[in-house]
């Protein structure tokens, strides 16, 4: 079986290029060589073609809120949004901190979601932060990463052994880099919008704060580490100086943070609550910038649905977190279409990179590597509305923004999921 | 003269809307003290409380107001009631429609949380009687006529805040609104006390208290509110009144003829010197709670004359 697709405006993240032209796709690979006779020709008509987004760090309602986001739910916007792999988070109820919860999760990830979900487990069990789980059970059973979601591990001795121990299995480790003490009960970044707002607010420092200690605990176990979301200006000489010293790490930000202002919070809206909370405007554009020169490597949505009653209550009170699977491209291209960086380096971060640090095949447009592809418009604009989201949840901070950017095709593995 | 339905902060308040409602209030209080009796500017109207955090002295107030110009007051003292079973503010704001108020007097412990009411109710007026460390427009109008009539004016005079500003809502309403009417306003506290980014509000941020009352012309005093704190913003409540407690001798440092106020209620010994406080050549700690009442009468009547006009506006249909 063989998919030709014609005419496409190829982005390949890897040469850092892009170029017009075909591209071959045989038993869900990407190929060489002559074009078979009864190959389907998809003609693309100059759209952009480039490797599916492999989204890290989406949390999904199973197991235990199901009515927030299924499998099938999530895999559908990923889909549309031109996700081809979820790695979810462990942070669920209960966590997945146990083989037995990560093959549940697996299997019914497997049968119900259209791209491919790809667990992380916790790194600690019941996430209590107090003894490692069974990270080389885990692994076998198919973990690609170990984290306890948006909780950090406070004690530095559990943290440094599970790393160390981490270290043995090859496994790689996610944190959530904010000093807890710091941040105990914050709802804002502190300045003087927060102030005004009268809303309790951290400092950025407890980033950069979390953020030097974890480094210091890998200059000690010389373990593998992704900082899930650096989003401060504060916290990037640290990032870059334990880049230059040869440390396993890499970092993530998520697309609310690079397009979003502490200011969209406005009148509480509590859709615009985040973790961490949004930042102020240099922060924001230094993560930009962070981004367009590979000092941050991955862009993620942090995909965190939650039902309208969670967030229909005073800001404090409310529940934090935004859906992303299914915008994070046209957010994303907000950063191309402001000119901070070109749609190569765009999928190098979304693509590429996550999935080099995950030790997977996909994000690349390379010969031989699997047919994960998202076509798409760059251009074509449009308004968000919510209600047409294919999540269960439907808080996304970009109800009613103007947005540019639409996916009108999504292949996992050569089979097409997504058609709009 | 108000052009909000609402009163949920001085934020939105125009200087010429807070000129009005002043002046308006100065003649409520000039009718309070003529012991003339109540008036039917609200008759027909029903008011109704909802305190959700306790609160004495500004909900007495309110509905003294209320009674003054002859509405139906009724309060519920949510603090202990059907929140405590888990209904959310959206819920209990539902509720509150199918009662039909036409006045809402609405206290909250979470900033925001009366914006959020204001935004559910329908076809009633809100007044935000304090949420959370955000606003608590009617004190900051209290405090603003009560340096007016002391002071003969309410531009150009010199305001330090005092004390605990990070935890106050009543500071922030107050650096709003005398920023608005030209006033330059002092924020004096230990750094832990200040909120961060004070800097950005038009104010100057004094840590040492008799630089900070030097020359000023209102001494604006808060409540250390010990119950908003989850600990360690001060070494000791006895370091806290020798660095920054109002006595007599850090007062010296302010203008001969300066003010001393208090939004209430005080701890008097940590804050404030008692005797200063009942000292009745400056303090006007007293003179602010009568204004209260009549400012609060003041917001309640513009806000009926809007939801009337509003109502007026309609087609009636029965």
């Amino acid at each position: 079986m063989a998919t030709l697709f014609r005419d496409a405006r190829l982005i390949d993240p890897e040469a850092g290029e892009e170029r017009r032209g075909d591209l071959l796709v045989q038993d869900g690979r990407i190929a060489d060589g002559p074009v078979p006779e009864d190959a389907e020709v998809i003609d693309c008509g100059g759209l952009c073609l480039a490797p599916g987004i492999v989204d890290l760090g989406v949390k999904v309602g199973e197991p235990g809120a199901r009515h927030k986001e299924s499998f099938r739910s999530a895999g559908r916007a990923a889909a549309a949004g031109g996700v081809t792999t979820i790695v979810t988070r462990a942070d669920t109820d209960p966590p997945i901190d146990t083989p037995e919860t990560l093959e549940f999760v697996a299997r019914r990830a497997a049968s119900e979601s259209p791209v491919r979900v790809l667990p992380m487990a916790a790194l600690t069990k019941r996430l209590a932060g107090r003894e490692m789980t069974e990270i080389g059970f885990l692994s076998d059973a198919g973990a690609v990463a170990f984290g306890d979601g948006l909780r950090v591990v406070e004690d530095t001795r559990v943290l440094s052994r599970a790393l160390t121990y981490a270290r043995s299995c090859g496994a790689l480790v996610v944190s959530h880099v904010q000093d807890p003490g710091l941040s105990r009960g914050a709802v804002a970044t502190s300045g003087k919008f927060a102030s005004l707002r009268g809303l309790p607010a951290a400092s950025p420092m407890a980033e950069r704060m979390a953020l030097d200690r974890d480094i210091a605990l890998l200059e000690m176990t010389g373990a593998r580490l992704h900082v899930d979301q650096i989003t401060t200006a504060r916290s990037l000489p640290a990032l870059e100086r334990a880049k230059r010293g040869g440390l396993d790490i890499t970092a993530g930000v998520s697309v609310h943070h690079l397009t979003l202002n502490e200011f969209d919070v406005g009148d509480y809206r509590t859709f615009f609550k985040l973790t961490p909370p949004l930042r102020a405007e240099d922060d924001r554009m230094a993560a930009v910038e962070a981004l367009a020169s590979g000092l941050i490597d991955v862009l993620c949505s942090m995909h965190e649905p939650q039902d309208e009653e969670s967030k229909r209550l005073p800001f404090e009170a409310a529940a934090s977190g935004a859906v992303g699977l299914q915008t994070l491209l046209p957010a994303a291209l907000r950063l191309v279409h402001a000119g901070h960086l070109d749609l190569p380096a765009l999928f190098r971060a979304l693509s590429t990179n996550p999935a080099r640090r995950l030790g997977l095949e996909c994000g690349r447009l390379t010969t031989g590597a699997p047919a994960d592809l998202v076509l798409f418009d760059p251009d074509r604009p449009f308004v968000l509305d919510r209600f047409t989201l294919k999540s269960k949840s439907l808080n996304t901070p970009f109800d009613g923004a103007r947005m540019e950017g639409v996916v009108t095709g999504t292949w996992v593995a050569g089979d097409r999921v997504h058609h709009a | 003269m108000l052009r909000q339905s609402h009163l949920l902060g001085i934020e939105p308040l125009a200087p010429a809307e807070i000129g009005a409602l002043l002046d308006l209030a100065d003649r409520y209080a000039d009718l309070n003290r003529s012991g003339r009796g109540h008036l039917d500017v609200l008759t027909g109207l029903t008011q109704i409380n909802m305190f959700f955090e306790n609160s004495t002295r500004t909900q007495a107030s309110f509905e003294l107001a209320g009674k003054r110009l002859g509405a139906d007051v009724m309060s519920m003292a949510m603090a202990q009631s059907s929140v405590k079973k888990g209904e959310t503010l959206i819920d209990t704001a539902l509720t509150l429609n199918a009662m039909r108020p036409d006045l809402l007097v609405v206290r909250h412990g979470q900033s925001g949380a009366v914006d959020l009411l204001a935004q559910k109710v329908t076809d009633c007026a809100v007044l935000n009687a304090g949420d959370g460390r955000h606003e608590h427009p009617t004190q900051a109008l209290l405090d603003a006529l009560t340096i007016r009539r002391r002071k003969g004016r309410l531009h150009r005079l010199s305001v330090a805040i005092c004390g605990d500003i990070a935890h106050s809502r009543v500071a922030r309403s107050n650096i709003l609104l005398l920023g608005k009417m030209e006033n330059r306003v002092r924020l004096v506290g230990p750094p832990t006390l200040i909120p961060a980014g004070a800097g950005d509000l038009g104010v100057e941020v004094y840590h040492d208290m008799r630089e900070g009352l030097r020359d000023v012309d209102v001494v604006m005093m808060l409540r250390l509110q010990k119950e908003r704190m989850d600990g360690g913003f001060i070494p000791s409540e006895r370091e806290y009144y020798h660095r920054y407690g109002l006595d007599a001798e850090k007062l010296a440092c302010a203008r001969d003829d300066a003010i001393v106020m208090h939004p209430g209620p005080m701890n008097r010994g940590v804050e404030i010197d008692g005797t200063l406080a009942d000292d009745i050549h400056r303090s006007v700690i007293g003179t602010q709670v009568e204004m209260g009442v009549a400012v609060r009468m003041a917001a309640m009547d513009l806000l009926a004359r809007n939801l009337r006009a509003a109502r007026g506006a309609r087609v009636v249909e029965v």
